[in-house]
């Protein structure tokens, strides 16, 4: 199998293109299911926030204004063929240079804070991005470009429960989780699970979920099920559109899981806002 | 929909009086912007005695850190950023004569009974819609703590600037009460809305 090249100022160019288009143009999958949610909502007040919502993506759309002025951490997963050679530079560097770009040049804000428990000094230009690589078969790269806010990431959650507890403390956490979390995620949510694994693996299959189209269930049956059962337990909870109250809490619900140790059960809850920003491109 | 309260800017005792949770307003006139670093300030001034970069009395307080301007442009989106983050000094705040806070979210326990002690106003704009709320956003100067960049204090200038009243001066809560009306769920509701962040 020949070694396929690509270019380190290709991923700069795609990272930037990816960072401008995500943060304005909301995915149709997410519009789609407001706009059917919209129908749905037995809350007045929650239907006239819905409203607004679809009126910004139009707004943000047409006058290239940035959904939200929160255009977060640049999340980049990036999965590299094992017969892919990154040429012409290092491949974080590139990732980083296209963040750089793309915060720039599109008008976003830079919301990075250098030295977390001290200085908090503003590293100016959005990076260093959070960038998890995985080397996959094939010779392509393929790149998924997550502005994520921090109302909603910080309202994540990790907890390990007792191996027989099942999925009932699966169901109880997220819940516990939506619940305390109000209206600071900006519901209606996206809401990624990671079951399973370890501590870090747990959280990052809760994050990459977040990338799945709304309406999608997962492959494995039993999963897909469990995926149903949280979205009508998250949506009886009453938290409503931006928390006022009401029947639209999640927009969906997605889970990942792995094999686990034999002591553990990790649980992971990554949220995301109804501005559900992602992007993808393949080189 | 259900029609809109208009006020202008700043608040008076009499207006916020007559408002109640649940009800739409629409501002017109001054607001200020200010998040967290400009908090810290605002509060360690006052401790120092120092005078104050803004009066806030009857003040509204935005709770934004906005994109840049494209060229030409006044400011860049705009929206709400969570409120709870600023709890721990919004008593101080409201004591330095606050009036109105615009956020998303909901407020604290302490919060609410310092919203109602100094019969003041919380109200949200819809989170994630920075880019509608940035055309209600006629004007902005920054007035204080240029180098915290987008949360510097800036001078907004809006018109009919849409907001919803969750805590009244009456010590209402219109995030608890919607979630009790809409919860079909038979899970014990938290106590508070318990996550920070």
């Amino acid at each position: 199998m020949p070694v396929r090249e690509v270019q380190a100022s290709q991923i700069t160019e795609t990272v930037a293109r990816l960072a401008i288009e995500a943060t304005h143009f909301l995915p149709e999958d997410v519009e789609g299911a407001i706009r059917a949610a919209r129908q749905t909502e037995k809350s007045p007040l929650g239907v006239q926030i819905i409203d607004e919502i679809l009126e910004n993506a139009e707004i943000a759309r047409n006058r290239m204004l940035p959904l939200c002025q929160d255009t977060g951490s640049a999340v980049v997963y990036v999965e590299i063929g094992q017969d892919v050679h990154i040429a012409g530079g290092f491949i974080a560097d590139a990732i980083n240079e296209g963040i750089r770009k793309g915060y720039g040049e599109g008008y976003l804000r830079k919301s990075m804070a250098a030295k977390p428990f001290s200085a908090r000094t503003n590293t100016g230009d959005n990076t260093p991005g959070i960038i998890h690589t995985e080397i996959v078969p094939g010779d392509a790269v393929r790149i998924l470009f997550m502005p994520k806010g921090g109302g909603c990431e910080n309202m994540s959650r990790y907890q390990n429960f007792l191996p027989g507890m099942g999925k009932q403390a699966v169901i109880d956490f997220v819940c516990e989780t939506v619940d305390m979390s109000g209206g600071n995620p900006c519901p209606p949510l996206v809401i990624g699970v990671g079951v399973g694994g370890t501590a870090e693996k747990a959280m990052t299959m809760a994050k990459h979920s977040l990338f799945r189209k709304i309406g999608s269930r997962s492959e494995d049956p039993e999963v897909a099920a469990l995926e149903d059962e949280l979205f009508d337990a998250v949506n009886a909870l009453g938290v409503g559109p931006q928390a006022v109250g009401g029947t639209t809490t999640a927009l969906d619900i997605f889970v990942e899981t792995f094999p686990t140790h034999i002591t553990a059960l990790p649980v992971a809850v990554n949220v995301q806002c109804h501005s559900a920003r992602t992007k993808e491109a393949i080189l | 929909m259900s029609a809109s309260v208009a006020i202008t800017t700043p608040l008076t005792d009499e207006v916020i009086e007559r408002l109640n949770v649940g009800d739409h307003v629409s501002f017109t006139g001054v607001i200020y912007t200010a998040r967290d670093a400009a908090h810290k300030r605002l509060i360690e001034m006052a401790a120092r005695g120092e005078e104050l970069p803004i009066d806030l009395t009857g003040q509204i307080i935005y709770y934004v850190g906005p994109t840049p301007p494209r060229p030409g442009a006044v400011i860049g989106s705009a929206g709400p950023t969570t409120a709870m983050r600023l709890d721990p000094y919004t008593p101080r705040m409201l004591e330095l004569g606050l009036k109105g806070i615009i956020g998303k979210g909901g407020r604290g326990p302490a919060v609410r009974a310092a919203i109602k002690q100094h019969h003041a106003l919380y109200c949200i704009a819809v989170g994630g819609t920075g880019a509608l709320l940035n055309r209600h956003i006629k004007n902005a100067t920054v007035v204080a703590f240029e180098d915290l960049g987008t949360e510097a204090i800036r001078k907004l200038e809006v018109e009919n600037f849409p907001a919803i009243v969750v805590n009244d001066c009456r010590g209402n809560d219109l995030l608890e009460e919607g979630k009790r009306q809409y919860r079909t769920s038979s899970r014990p509701i938290p106590a508070v809305q318990a996550l920070g962040g």
